[in-house]
Parts: structure tokens; sequence; C-alpha cells
């Protein structure tokens, strides 16, 4: 088997030299030796395959140099490693070769991530390969000489470099989650060798990024031969810690786990030249396989004499001793199950994640083994950024067959997960995700912020194919910016809703539905559905029958699937009550509360929601207001920060304008377009960079600009009786604000911001909360769904009615024609039968009269 | 007839000694002048008909490791993977190391060193690849009867025992040489391999290439149901990166059917499957679809793709470079379009304008999107169909015998609740299990709606529906990757027959008004199986092809004036057109210019195509009126 590295020299080669490697047991010290042989016995009366190693722990005191090596059952785990020459080596004389000092007793464990042999590289080298039993880890000066096989790794020298940086590494900027609660300006990896000792995890966690800017050379070192230097750097960091902490008793030794290689490379770039190196790749987890008990060490006992013994697994083959050692008797020994020994292994695969794939193309797969605690560590559906080994491993020929067939199978031994869209369950701005900008992007982004034209070149290089709708544009753009998360938990009032709610209506054949379409396509997290073919429980969530597992499980709907986007929702106006209904928690409190099939839960949902409702009489009637023509219940059209009309303007102007543009739209070459309008992909980033890194808040100015802004506009209703503002307005000001300046890239809201906000909310206003029959603003049409001329008009007609009643004197029942009748010929205008009905109404609720079918009676 | 050609007959010879010929001089870049040498090959004069094509030629035709081409479609693409590029193997004979070049080859030789220093680990790519879906038959005779390929020569195989019986099949004799040498030697015969090309030989009557039908086990995964021909297995070795899901390809490339191949999990035995470590990671789902038998789904290794802008083998393959051809069909278009118009309307019942409409609509094409919004997208709802079935089958046969590819899909109930339209993942087998959406570009769809019936549609149902709502709508396919969608742009025709208006969107609905008396109709619609000459068919679908792919352009006059005219329109009456009509009038206006082969606008066809839209639109209505209760 080789390694079928293309890398020039083909580094590995070399080592197929050492096979007998650390010659038997030749070089090893006789104590040793015999305290192997007591740890066997030891173990044997042990039932758990992993006890050898607790047991050892106990009665060895910690600064015992004489005790080596633990029994270390299985460093062989031949599953993976077909590829590495170092199979080749004997097995079972490794397992007691190489003495571990530094370690004082602690078990080390079976790194099968890295594929076997740690020990193996480390023999080495100079010029007599085979006899130099090499490791000598307690010997850092020695080691100056020793250059592992095939590689350029000096183990000393990497090791003492490995020390110096975990001793003297300090980041003053991390703002990873990692590190947090540790004190920056001390080392880093010393505070977390200090977790180690309290907590007793005995992983360190160590990013390359980190090692590459202590030391390129050692990183280098690392990425390239990862087998070779992460066996080092665990040497060193026990050594370290042990040194340090010489008290603490873990139950392993320290596992380094480097995450972060430099080059996070997309899963489309790997090729033959990775084989073999570190490397961090993104993906999606989509299967994940049963738990797999792969066999380390297998036990043997003789049928005759109760001798045991053990050997190694080698590349999945069983070497079963023909003849007992002790009795001499052949083909007496039988395989004890339940004694050899087993480590955890489990297929995982992964998939590219959707955001780096080129379109047309269907994303490419990778087989990820995890091993032991990583087991289970990732389920499916998880995004990941994954650390390991590359591997490829030559297709084994079958047996019968003589041909051998060219391809190679590859996977990653993983070392280290990491999930990327595991901070989102934690905290609500979750938006620092894994989206990196180059410096070159923020720039070019930060250029943009400041031209001051900025606010307008991003709303029209929105949907650049529908026409004009300039302040629909801009109300969507700053919906797409959202507003600053506030928590009042505290106080009690649980979190504001930071996100924009928008209600577009209009004629049909506005270009609705593109507009929706397009915002869509434009946000990572977007959801688009039709009020049609959406039912409740699309929207939320439902409980179903996992045909797999039998379980119920809940599957997402819509809503919950668009948390920290946009939801689109087109036809809004044709979806059923009962689905409009769960709008109403979504889009105030922003949760979705579900209580089915004994599942009763809260999920988030803080979506925007952007909605396209056509008119009910299918084209609007400008003599209606806007809760007439598209009847919706005001309780959620109060709910939306803007309503838009989209309606067909008659103008000849505008109707010169629109149809150049779409001509042009039809004819223009694709380069023309580019030149006018920014692309795509950058409005998306300078979105994305916003949203991430700018949290506007209030200044002193802003907020008494707000305070003005508010009082005007409840003054504005108050002069006719009406009011014209309710507080949710004012939130909704703030909301804007907050979003036009996170368009500036500005972390103030000043005066401009609430300028604009202010426009853009009575530019809104003035479309839908028109009332038709005055033709002032009038909000109450939104929050009440009645104008209040329309509200006066009917206490007029009431009041008039029970005059008419009262002036009749004591008739207790009254025709109901005779009554209408009667008013309309007292009353100056025209009444309508609705009218007196509503009037009727009125009084019935006032206990005044009640009506049965043609009759009218009077209460009391 | 060219003579014996070596590149044809043993591509993987003139490989090898350009491998050879490299060894010294390391940077010769000998694999690039090998793609050279076989495109040189092929620009050749009427080289490419000596190519024997999988879509025309039985499997077992073939000469193993012989250049073959095959019309595709891209279904799925796997994971790439790695193999080795060069490998030492030890010479039987003369004990002697030999450095082999591995490319475009499946299987090692014997005695490999697999610890050779010398071993080059190269990478290529694997795509799964149907033949063209809907392909028309007329397409696939034209193609196979221009071919010039020898294919009998290059086996044993005696044209004169293909009619024996069913109990002599056992006999292997008739079995192309090399392979059956090979299987000798290897002793490894599947039963399904006997089975399979027995199958085939006792089919030979019928039309070529009929490998799958016995192969009930294994799911070949054409996106339609019914289709025929082999699927293949195409390696690619350099630029994968340019090559899309659902291209429509030429793929010339080095056949590999070893035996060897056909790791069927059933045939492994239990032991060595446990002892590899390989196998772990694969469930049999998956080895079954990444390792189909290879006398199923023979391997190509490709040496060049040429990609198909259309799929006519009438036209020339290009028409850019083909400035004679291109003049003169312009200058007949107009010609040939009022003959196809007097086809149509006598297929349409005599209704000229609908004859009109269905010309228009065969010719759109998605020539652009700008960000959402596909430019060009024509898709016709033709209502007030006779409710006779037999007369939408008609109908869809006349399309069919027009256009180079096309589906027709009645939705009944039963279809809409059953059929996969979306492709969707499978994880377990890991690959795209393709749907009846899955189509190549150009491909015409045919929706009989008049095959709706009273029911409920399910889940499925539903989903099938909003699929092809979002097809006619945006020109897209959501691909259901399980845990997200993925969407892919097409680029297909969707003409929708219906009674009353249909119930899925369309760009334009045209009424159909027959010119046939009630009492006549049975008889005036048998006479409509009458099909033309094959020559003026062969008109017509040069025709059709020709006008999809002209360009088209519109000066700035044009562009004035059609502002005037939309200003003045909007004056009169501004609820009379609205922006969404000058949108349908701009691409009534592009189709009606290129059916008359101009390819730029004029005031005559844009008058034309306001003529004929305010007569369409005016007949809408008075459906409205008629019918009352629609919206």
């Amino acid at each position: 088997m080789s390694s079928p590295t293309s890398t020039p020299g083909g580094r590995k080669r070399e080592r197929d030299g050492n096979p007998s490697t650390p010659s038997s047991e030749g070089p090893i010290s006789p104590p040793s030796q015999r305290r192997r042989g007591q740890d066997s016995s030891n173990a044997d009366l042990m039932p758990m395959p992993t006890s050898p190693a607790t047991d050892l722990l106990s009665p060895a005191p910690p600064q015992d140099t004489s005790l080596f090596s633990s029994p270390r059952p299985s460093v062989l785990p031949n599953e993976v490693d077909m590829s590495s020459p170092l199979m080749y080596g004997t097995p079972s004389s490794r397992v007691e070769g190489t003495p571990r000092s530094g370690v004082r007793g602690t078990p080390a464990r079976q790194r099968p991530d890295l594929g076997s042999v740690r020990k193996g590289p480390q023999v080495d080298l100079q010029s007599e390969p085979p006899t130099a039993d090499g490791a000598v880890a307690s010997e850092p000066n020695a080691g100056q000489r020793l250059v592992i096989w095939g590689t350029d790794v000096n183990v000393g020298t990497c090791k003492e470099k490995f020390q110096r940086f975990l001793q003297r590494f300090i980041d003053p900027t991390s703002t990873e989650d990692e590190n947090a609660g540790l004190d920056l300006n001390e080392p880093l990896y010393m505070q977390k060798l200090e977790e180690i000792s309290v907590v007793g995890d005995p992983v360190l966690n160590v990013s390359c990024l980190h090692v590459q800017s202590f030391d390129a050379e050692l990183y280098r070192q690392l990425i390239c031969y990862p087998q070779e230097v992460i066996p080092t750097f665990d040497m060193a960091v026990n050594e370290l810690f042990f040194e340090r902490f010489p008290d603490s008793i873990l139950e392993f030794q320290i596992q380094v786990r480097p995450y972060n290689a430099l080059k996070t490379r997309n899963m489309r770039n790997l090729n033959p030249e990775d084989i073999d190196q570190l490397i961090t790749i993104s993906g999606m987890v989509i299967r994940t396989s049963q738990l797999i008990p792969e066999m380390q060490e297998a036990f043997f006992q003789c049928q005759v004499c109760a001798f045991s013994t053990r050997v190694e697994v080698d590349r999945g083959r069983i070497a079963e001793p023909a003849v007992c050692r002790h009795c001499n008797t052949t083909h007496s020994l039988a395989l004890v199950h339940n004694r050899s020994l087993f480590s955890d292994k489990q297929m995982v695969k992964i998939q590219e994640s959707p955001d780096d794939m080129p379109a047309g193309q269907t994303p490419h797969t990778s087989i990820v083994y995890a091993h032991n605690d990583l087991v289970d560590k990732v389920q499916p559906g998880d995004r990941i950024n994954i650390t390991g080994v590359y591997r490829a491993v030559p297709m084994r020929a079958n047996p019968r067959q003589s041909n051998v067939k060219s391809v190679y199978k590859t996977h990653i031994d993983a070392i280290h997960f990491r999930k990327t869209d595991e901070k989102r369950l934690h905290s609500v701005d979750e938006n620092s995700e894994q989206k990196l900008f180059t410096e070159d992007r923020v720039q070019t982004l930060k250029e943009l912020a400041a031209k001051p034209d900025v606010y307008e070149r991003l709303s029209s290089a929105l949907a650049p194919s529908i026409y004009e709708h300039e302040d629909i544009k801009k109300g969507i753009l700053l919906q797409l910016f959202g507003g600053t998360r506030k928590d009042f938990s505290e106080t009690g009032r649980g979190n504001f809703r930071a996100d924009l709610n928008i209600l577009l209506c209009g004629d049909p054949g506005t270009s609705k539905s593109q507009l929706l379409q397009y915002v869509f396509n434009l946000v990572p997290r977007g959801q688009y559905t039709s009020g049609k073919g959406s039912s409740a429980v699309g929207l939320t969530a439902y409980v179903m029958k996992d045909p797999e597992t039998r379980q119920l499980v809940l599957q997402t709907g819509a809503l919950v699937l668009s948390d920290n986007g946009i939801c689109c929702i087109d036809e809004f106006d044709k979806m059923s009550d009962s689905t409009r209904s769960v709008l109403h928690e979504v889009m105030e409190q922003q949760t979705l509360s579900i209580a089915k099939a004994g599942i009763i839960c809260q999920l988030n949902a803080r979506t925007s929601v952007l909605a396209a409702a056509n008119p009910i009489e299918s084209q609007w009637n400008p003599k209606k207001t806007t809760i007439e023509n598209i009847q919706l219940p005001h309780t959620l059209l109060s709910r939306f920060d803007l309503i838009f009309l989209m309606l067909d303007p008659q103008d000849e102007a505008y109707d010169r304008r629109l149809a150049h543009h779409l001509v042009s739209l039809y004819y223009q070459s694709e380069e023309q377009i580019e030149e006018e309008f920014l692309d795509m992909a950058v409005l998306r980033d300078y979105i994305a960079y916003a949203r991430t890194y700018i949290h506007p808040r209030l200044s002193e100015e802003a907020g008494q600009a707000l305070i003005e802004a508010y009082v005007d506009m409840r003054k504005i209703g108050s002069g006719r009786g009406m009011v014209s503002a309710y507080p949710r307005q004012l939130e909704s000001l703030i909301r804007l604000s907050e979003a036009h300046a996170k368009v500036r890239f500005c972390e103030k809201v000043e005066t401009i911001d609430v300028e604009e906000a202010k426009r853009l909310h009575r530019e809104a206003l003035k479309q839908s909360a028109t009332d038709p029959r005055t033709g002032f603003v009038d909000i109450s049409i939104l929050t009440t769904g009645m104008s209040a001329t329309a509200r006066k008009r009917r206490e007029e007609i009431a009041s008039a009615l029970k005059k008419l009643i009262q002036a009749r004197g004591k008739t207790p029942a009254m025709k109901y024609h005779q009554l209408l009748d009667d008013l309309r010929g007292q009353s100056e205008t025209a009444i309508t039968k609705e009218m007196f009905d509503e009037a009727l109404r009125a009084l019935a609720d006032e206990d005044y009269l009640t009506v049965t079918g043609k009759t009218v009676r009077l209460l009391g | 007839m060219p003579t014996t050609h070596d590149w044809i007959n043993n591509p993987l010879g003139v490989v090898e000694g350009m491998f050879a010929a490299s060894q010294n001089n390391p940077n010769s870049g000998w694999e690039a002048k090998a793609v050279e040498f076989f495109k040189d090959h092929l620009k050749e004069k009427e080289a490419q008909t000596w190519v024997p094509s999988l879509n025309d030629v039985p499997l077992h035709y073939m000469k193993p490791n012989s250049l073959v081409k095959f019309r595709c479609l891209i279904q799925d693409m796997f994971d790439p993977e790695f193999y080795m590029g060069a490998y030492e193997a030890v010479d039987p004979s003369t004990k002697a190391k030999v450095l082999k070049c591995g490319k475009y080859k499946d299987v090692m030789e014997c005695g490999v060193d697999l610890n050779s220093k010398n071993t080059v680990t190269a990478e290529r790519q694997t795509f799964y690849c149907v033949p063209i879906p809907g392909e028309s038959p007329w397409v696939k005779e034209s193609y196979a009867s221009s071919s010039q390929a020898r294919v009998v020569p290059s086996t044993s195989y005696v044209p004169t025992r293909q009619k024996r019986s069913y109990e002599e099949d056992d006999d292997m004799d008739t079995q192309p040489q090399p392979q059956k040498q090979r299987e000798k030697h290897t002793g490894l015969q599947s039963p399904t391999e006997h089975h399979g090309n027995g199958e085939c030989k006792r089919r030979e009557t019928e039309a070529p290439s009929n490998q799958t039908a016995p192969a009930s086990h294994l799911d070949l995964n054409f996106p339609l149901p019914g289709e025929k021909g082999p699927s293949c297995l195409v390696k690619v070795y350099a630029e994968w990166d340019g090559f899309k899901l659902n291209d429509t390809l030429e793929v010339y490339g080095i056949l590999s059917v070893s035996p060897a191949l056909s790791a069927l999990a059933d045939e492994k035995d239990v032991s060595s499957s446990f002892l590899d470590p390989a196998d772990s990671m694969e469930t049999a789902e998956e080895q079954r679809v990444h390792c189909p038998p290879a006398s199923l789904v023979p391997r190509l290794h490709m040496l060049y793709a040429k990609p198909l802008p259309h799929n006519n083998p009438l036209l020339p393959p290009t028409l850019e470079d083909n400035s004679a051809f291109l003049s003169s069909t312009l200058s007949e278009m107009a010609a040939v379009r009022a003959e196809l118009l007097t086809y149509f309307t006598h297929i349409l019942l005599g209704d000229a304008l609908a004859a009109e409409y269905l010309i228009l609509h065969l010719i759109s094409n998605v020539y652009s999107r700008r960000d959402v919004l596909p430019l060009g997208k024509f898709s016709l709802n033709l209502s007030g169909c006779p409710t006779v079935s037999s007369y939408t089958e008609c109908l869809y046969q006349v399309i069919q015998q027009l256009v180079p590819s096309s589906f027709y899909l009645a939705m009944s109930l039963q279809n809409m609740n059953q059929m996969k339209f979306v492709p969707k993942k499978d994880y377990v087998a890991n690959r795209l299990v393709s749907g009846a959406l899955q189509l190549a570009k150009h491909t015409s769809l045919f929706l009989d709606e008049i095959q709706l019936e009273q029911g409920q549609l399910d889940t499925t149902g539903v989903h099938n529906i909003t699929a092809l709502g979002n097809l006619i709508s945006w020109q897209k396919v959501d691909y259901d990757f399980n845990y997200h969608q993925m969407e892919f742009p097409c680029n297909i025709n969707v003409l929708t027959v219906s009674e009353g208006r249909s119930l899925l969107p369309s760009d334009c609905q045209i009424h159909l008004q027959s010119q046939v008396a009630p009492p006549n109709m049975e008889e005036y619609l048998s006479s409509l199986h009458m099909h033309p000459q094959a020559s003026q068919l062969n008109k017509f679908r040069m025709y059709l092809s020709v006008a999809r792919l002209l360009d088209y352009s519109i000066s700035d006059e044009m562009t004035k004036s059609v502002e005037d005219d939309f200003v003045d329109m909007r004056k009169d009456d501004p609820r009379s057109v609205s922006a969404e009509d000058l949108h349908s009038m701009l691409v009534v206006s592009r189709l009606l210019s290129l059916s008359l082969g101009l390819t730029s606008l004029c005031t005559d066809s844009w008058l034309r195509a306001k003529h004929i839209e305010v007569l369409r639109r005016s007949r809408v209505e008075q459906q409205k009126c008629l019918n009352g209760n629609e919206p």
C-alpha cells in the first residue's frame, strides 16, 4: 500500500524503510517491560476494555518517571490509514516501545484521527533509521539532530517552538467566543491549560491562525505534516501541562486539536495536492452513520492454560496466534470478544453548503470519519467547519480480480468540528456568522458608504428591472437593513422588534411579485410563499412522523426558516383567516408558539415580513380606504411599519419613462446594464456587512427629533378630533431611522436619519391611510379599520335616530321599514340601508333597543 | 468510405504513444497535445460522422476502448475522484518496471506497483449522462442515418446470426470478441450481464439502443418515464467547472466496458467487504448507483465535448460560422412561415390567429435574464380546445414532428399526484433522482389540461403544480436537496392546452375559435392525422430552429416610436394598456420579427404585433363575458 500522494519526492515513501522500527523490545528499558507485564495481568481482571487505563492512574504517583507507558492498548487503529507505509511496522512492538516521559502516568489516548502510529514517525533518523529510537521526548536537546523521515520536522525544535507558542501567544484582539472569559492580555493558551486543569477535559483547541501569526514555519509544518506534528504538539503540551499542574489528574493525556487551518477550503477546491495535509473545509452534514465499533486489539485466551494474549488489529486483519506461548499447545487460543478493545468510529457525510457553490452545478459531498469523542458531535443538517487530515485510499482490488481499479477513495479524518451556526441558538446577534469579508471588499464597501448618495444608489440598485417606485424600493432597502435589536427583558418587556414589516398593495400587474421574488433572491435567508398556496402549518411548523425513526419530529415552516431573514408572502389577501392569525404573534412578538402532538414550544421567528396583497375588487378603488380595498383585519395591518400602494400612476411623462425603461430592459446588452447599476453581489455584501457590524444607537438630537416628529403626528390629527399616531408608529420611526443610519455605516442615529424615516413614513401613510372621503391622512383607518370621519358620521346618524324614536313617544315596537323611511325623510343627507343598520346596531349596543326580524323594540 | 482509422479504433494507442514519447521530456504537455490531436482529427470534414454513436448503435456492437460519441444531457454530477494518472507496472515477460499511463482508463494492468514513487495522482470528475430527454424520433433517425461509422467490422459479430432463437442465446459466441475474452479471463460473469446482452440481441430489429428494458432493479434515472437508451458515466479530465447540470453535449470519448467495473454489492463475498475499509463508506444503494454494471452503463472517458446549442440534425452545428446557410435560410423564411401558418391553421380548426401565436410560441427562447426576470419566454395557453382527447394528442404529435425534443404531460389527477416532477437528491444513494422537469433547454413541454378531472391533489400534487407554476413564471425549477432547495434556471417552452382558462399561469392566453361546424368535427379531426411531406416537414423543422437562434436588436428610432406609441395609447385610456401589456407586446413584436426572418424591429412588425394583441385580447374579453363567473 502506498501513499497516493502526488507531491513530489514522495516524502512518505522513504519511511517504508523502517518496518522493523523500534526493533521489537530491544531498546526499551527492562522496567518498562516488567511494568507492562503487570499492567496486562492487571487489566485481565478488568472486564471493561478501557479499565487498564484508569486502573493505572491511581497507583501511579505522578512524579514517578519510571512509570513509562501506560498500556496504551492500541496505537494502531488500523481502520483508516491504509495509505500509510508505517503500517508495515510490527504493531505490538510499537506499543511497548517509545516511553512517554513527561506525562507521568496519565494514559495517552489513541488518536485514530491522525491515522495510527504516532510513534512511528518520531523514530528516526539522521543516518541509520531503523536503530535509533527517536522520540526521546525527554531530551529535547538531543532532538536537535533528528528529523522525521520524509519531512523536515525536527521533533525537538518543533516541540520547543510549540511550547514557546503556548507560553507566549497573546491575541488582544481576539473576538472568538471560545475565548470568552479569558484575559486577552495574558497568554491565551496558558489560560486554557489552566482551564483544562480545572475542568478536566483533556482537549486543547488551537487556532492555526494563532500558530501562523506566531511562527509561520511551525504553521507550515503543521499543515503539511499533521500526522507527525500534532503528536509532537501533544507531547509538548503534556510536558508543559504536567510541569505546571503536577497534581492534576486527567482521564487522558491532553490532545491538541488544531482548527481554522488558514486555507479554509471549499470542498470543490480539494485536489490531490491536499492529500495527507491538514485542511479546514466547511459544509453541511447530510448523513451520519451509526456508531461503528472497531476492534483495536483482539484478546485471545488459551483454552488449555487460560494464558491470555493480545493482538493488534492490523489493516482489518487479526493475526491469530497459532501456538500458545505459555503451554505450547497449538491452535488453542480463542478470541474473547468482550475483552477485546474497540474504539468508536462514525461516518459523517458532508455536502458543500449552498452558499459557496457555483450556479448550475450540483453540490459535492465528502466522507468524514469521526473518532472517539467526536462521534455524535454533529447531526444531519448542521453546518460545520471541519478540520482534519485529507486521505486517499486505493480501492481494494477484488481478490478474484487481477486488475485494479485506478481510483482512490477519499475521506477526511476529523480532528475538530466547529458548528458555524452554533451561536445562533445562544445570542440574538448571530449575524457575525462566518461571513468573511476580504479587506478589499470591506474597503470597497466603506468607500461606497462614504458617498453622499449611497442611499439613492442602493435603492436604485434594488430590482433595477422594476421601474420607479423609488419610495417603495427605499422602504424595502431599509427593511433589508433592519433596526437595532434592543433587549428590555430586564424591565419585563422582552425583546423589541427590530425587523421592519412592509405591505405592498395595489393593482395586479404592478410587478409586486417580481419585487418580492427579487428580495427573496437577494437575502441569504429568505423564504417565498404565496398566501394562496400556504396553510398555517406551512408557515409555522408541523409535527410529522419521521419515516426512518418513527418518532415525531417538528418540521419548521417558512416563518421559522426565515428567522433573521425575510419572509416574502405573496397574495397576502388570499390567505385564510386561520393562517393569517398566526402572523399576529410573529409580526410583533417575533416568536411562534406551538402546541401540537405533545410538543409545546416557542420558536424564534425574528423575521421581516414583506407581503403583497391585491385589492379585493381586482382593481384598486380610490374611493375606498385601504382596509376596504384589501379586506385585511386592521389588527394585522397595524403591525406593518410601512404600507405602500403600488398604483399605476397616470401621467404622460411617467409613461414615457416607463416605456423607455422597459424597451431598454429588453434590448440593452448586459454590459450597459452593469455600468448603470450596482452588482447584486455588492449589494448583498453591503447589506450583510451593515447587518453584522453596524449597530446604530440613537443620538441625543435624533431622540429629540423623534419626539418632535411623534408629537407633530399626534397634533395633526387632534385638530380634527382624530388620532393620527400611536406608539407603534413611534417604534416604526425609530426602526426606520436606525436602518437608515445602517445604510450610511454610521454607529449613531442622527437627525438626517430621522428626517428620512419621517419622510418615508409620511409617504407610506399618505398613500395608505388617506381617508378617501376627506383627503386627510388618518391613521385610525389602519389601527381601527375605520376612519374617524366615518365613525363620527355613524354616531350622528345614531343620535338622529334616537331623537326620532324619542320624538315618537312611548311606542314599544316599530316597523323597520317605516323607521327607515322616517329617518330618510328627516335627514338632509342620503341615508343608505347600511348606514341605517349601523345606527341601529350602535343603539342596540347601548341597550336602547333590540332588532328582531323586521320589528324594532325599545328596551326599558 | 474512410479507411481504418487507428485514432477511432484504438485511441488509447495514440494516447499511450504520446505518453511514452513524453517520458524523456517532462514539460512536453502531452496531455494537452493528445486532446488537441483528437480535436484536430474531429474537425476534419465528416470525421465526426465516422465515429459511432452510442445513441444509435447498441453497446455490444461497439469495440471496447474505441472512440465513440454520445449525445446527452448531464443529469447528475458525482464527486470528483482521484486516480492514478501514471503508475509503474511490472511487465510479466521482461520483469522490467514500466511506467504506464492511467489516464482515460478505468482499470490498471496487472502487476501494479502500488508503492512506486513514480505514481502520479490526478483528479477527474464524473458526470452521469442520459440521452436528451424527450428527443423526437425524427431527430434520432436523422442522426442515425447520417452516421458513417462502421461498427460491425470491429467485432466478430456475424449479422446472419442475428435471428437465432432465444434458447441459443446462452451461447456467447456472438459476443464481441474482446469482451468475451475478458470475461473468461477474469472468470467473472454476472448474471445480469448475460441477461442484458441477450435481451438486446433479441430486440435488435426494433429501435437501436434499447438496453435498459430488462434492468428492472437498476433505475437508470431518466427524467422522463418510458425513455430508452443507454446512460453513461462520463469521466471528465479537464475544465469540468465549465459544464453545468442539464447541459446538452456531444461527448467524444473512449468507451470502457470492462466487466471489472461491475461491482454490484451482491457479487462481493462477505469477508472481503468486511475487510475492506472502503466498503463501509458506501451503502449498497450508493454502490449500485455509482458503479453500475458496465454493460448497462458504460464509462466514457471524455476527450472532447461539443456543446449543442440546438439539437436539430438538419442544421449546421453553429450558425455563426456558416453565413451561406444562414442567408439562404433567411431569404426563405417568410415563405416557409406562410406554409407553416397554413398548416397550423388547418390543425387548429381553421383559426389563423391561434396558428400565428403557436408559431411565436414555438420559436420563443429565454435569451437573457435581468435579475430574476427571464426575458423572451412566451408560454402559451391554448384554451377552448375540443374536449376530445384525441385532438390534443394529435396536436402534440404535430408539434413532436416539428421540434427536436418535446414531452407530453397529461395533467390527470393521477399524474399530478404520482409523478416526480422536481428532481430530488437521494442522500442514501448519493444521487440526484431525476424528475419530469429536468429537461434540456428548448424542450417543448405540452401540458394537456383537458385530462384534468375532479378530485383532490395530495401534497405531491400541490408541490408539482407549484413547480409547474414556477417553471412557467420564472423559468426555473427548485431542485429539492432535502435540507435546502437549489434553483436551476431552465429554458422550456410550455404550451398549456385547456378547455377554459388554464389553472396555471401563462404569458399569453388565446381562445381557440373553431371554424369547423360541430357536426363535421369528427370527420375533420380524423383528417388531421395526415402529415405533410417529409421535405416540407424538414423545412418547417429548420425554420423553427433557425428562428429561435437568430439575434435580434432594436434601433434607437424604433425605441422612440415604441415609447411614443405607448404614451399615446395611455393617453386615450390609461386602463387599457399597462406596463405588463407593454412587456408582452415587446415580446410578441420580437418573436413576430424573428418569425419573418427579420433581426431588428421595424414599424410594420410593431403594428402587426399590436394588432394581433388587440385581436387576442378582445377574444379573451369575449370569453370572459360568456363565462361570466370567471375572474
